[in-house]
């Protein structure tokens, strides 16, 4: 156990290294959150489609969740760089504890995409988000679950994608927008007809959407953040393990 | 002649299955390497080299055959092997985004050792491949001799038992192979390190007197001191004449039957 803390902790260090650095990358995955923020958010609050007293707190949420979809889920590009480079080979030739290299990693994507969650809320409170602390707080530790979740899924495709990599972008390029429509990021599932909602209902998104809702609603103790919160869990269990295993495996 | 080995293999065999085509990269490769020795791997493109070292390090389970590495059993205690053991590969070993150092102090940190000691031995490395002034760079803004030794800075910078280099002098000018060998001469005499590596060079195969393994088509075709495996050629000058004696003939063959593939 304290060989593995120890490996997570050089991987990490690895890892967050270059974004300390420059942390310009940093930003730069920050933009399209922004113009979604900026350009998108106050249209909803014209069109007033939603019950949620203020759109802001209805459409922040959502757009965290998204920003999960493209960081954390994007997160395995680096690791298909180095595995078919020579670099993933190295570490693997090391006594370098195989679950360490997927959490090291993921904890560095986690890290980011706290980092990058709060300055979009920082973002969003003078468009006019009312931000409660408590509940901000839990989408925050909810958002991380998820975050864990999509980063080792990420790791996993990476993995399975190799040589061609093909599936790695596939899953990340075309994949995420049903899943992103399908969660009700931009518009509310309610609103659509009900073929589209019973789709989706096996969307893991749409929960944790919902859950991160009530959250920013000010409301913490309710069946729908329990519902969101479970899917992210299962998630990231799933993740963490497919990931690790894959990594044991060899590759 | 009781010499302890530091890496013995025994009947290696690795086929991989392309789709449903099996192609088998090593068919019977077995080798000695005692303690303190040196041995290089020869052989034309596609003979198994790189297969074969990659089951000697651990990083492929063979299909079958056995591996030990300082009397550790590689197939089945991974991990206890790899501590013994350095590993250069065939492809670049430095990640694009991290400066060398750093990643030198990464690779120390992995094996166990000490923040100050990985420091210092990162160091040594650099000093020791003649790049200690490159240590603060990313790998992309580096010569390809230059990434070549900053792969080799991996291999040694926790000064492993046993250090497996595949073709560790490709794409290096005359000088800069020299210069890697003769920190392969040191490290063999300073650290008593052991040893294996493949290359194409085979002048400096003659000159390092190690053992020399000829793999041809994953099986071993020959092995000897590089005067033994002259003496086996009648008229060959040569371990240039020696090589294409012993492999020439099946080079062909392989060719043949991949074309009509
Ligand atoms: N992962 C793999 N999947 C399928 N075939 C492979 C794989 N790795 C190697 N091979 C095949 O195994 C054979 C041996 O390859 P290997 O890389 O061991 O050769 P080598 O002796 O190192 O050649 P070179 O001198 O070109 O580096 C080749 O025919 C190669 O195509
Ligand atoms: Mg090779």
């Amino acid at each position: 156990m304290r060989k593995f803390l120890r490996d997570v902790g050089t991987v990490f260090a690895r890892e967050i290294r270059p974004e300390l650095r420059s942390p310009i990358g940093l930003l730069f995955a920050m933009i399209q959150p922004v113009l979604f923020l900026v350009l998108f958010g106050p249209m909803l609050s014209g069109a007033d489609l939603t019950e949620a007293s203020s759109s802001w707190s209805w459409f922040v949420p959502g757009i965290l969740v998204m920003m999960c979809l493209f960081g954390p889920l994007g997160a395995g590009h680096s690791l298909m760089v180095e595995l078919s480079g020579g670099q993933m080979e190295r570490f693997l030739a090391t006594p370098v504890n195989r679950a360490a290299l997927v959490v090291g990693r993921t904890a560095k994507d986690l890290v980011t995409l706290l980092l990058q969650a709060v300055l979009i809320m920082a973002v969003a409170v003078p468009l006019g988000l009312d931000l409660h602390l408590p509940g901000a707080v839990a989408a925050l530790a909810l958002l991380a679950v998820l975050g864990v979740g999509l980063s080792g899924f990420s790791y996993l495709l990476a993995i399975a994608a190799l040589p061609s990599g093909n599936l790695f972008w596939i899953v990340t390029q075309v994949f995420v927008f049903p899943i992103i429509l399908l969660s009700g990021v931009l518009l509310p599932i309610e609103a659509g007809p009900g073929w589209l909602q019973t789709i989706s209902t096996v969307n893991p998104g749409r929960y944790i959407v919902d859950a991160a809702r009530v959250l920013f609603g000010g409301e913490l103790l309710t069946a729908e953040v329990a519902q969101g919160l479970f899917a992210a869990a299962l998630l990231a269990a799933g993740g963490l393990w497919l990931a690790t295993r894959a990594m044991r495996r060899g590759v | 002649m009781d010499e302890p080995l530091m890496v013995q293999a025994r009947g290696l065999r690795k086929t991989f299955m392309v789709g449903r085509q099996p192609v088998e990269a090593v068919r019977n490769v077995s080798l000695d390497v005692p303690a303190g020795g040196l041995l290089a791997l020869l052989g034309p493109n596609g003979a198994g080299k790189s297969t074969t070292m990659r089951m000697l390090t651990t990083l492929l389970p063979p299909t079958a055959g056995s591996v030990h590495v300082a009397g550790i059993d590689a197939v089945a205690e991974p991990a206890l092997a790899r501590r013994q053991i350095g590993y250069v590969g065939q492809k670049h070993a430095a990640g694009e985004n991290y400066r060398i150092r750093d990643e030198l102090i990464t690779q120390a940190r992995l094996f166990g050792l000490s923040k100050a000691v990985a420091r210092e031995r990162a160091d040594e490395a650099l000093e020791m491949l003649g790049i200690a002034s490159l240590g603060k760079r990313a790998p992309g803004t580096l010569s390809g001799g230059q990434r070549r030794r900053v792969d080799i800075a991996f291999g040694l910078v926790h000064r492993p038992r046993v250090l497996f280099l595949d073709e560790p002098t490709t794409g290096l000018d005359p000088h800069s192979r020299a210069g890697v060998w003769e920190q392969i001469e040191r490290l063999r005499r300073e650290h008593d390190m052991t040893v294996l590596l493949t290359t194409h060079y085979l002048d400096e195969v003659e000159r390092a007197a190690g053992q020399i393994v000829i793999v041809d088509a994953g099986e071993v075709v020959a092995q000897g001191s590089a005067a033994e495996l002259r003496g086996r050629v009648p008229g060959a000058a040569s371990l240039d004449d020696v090589f294409i004696a012993l492999t020439g003939r099946r080079l062909q063959a392989t060719g043949e039957a991949y074309s009509h593939a």
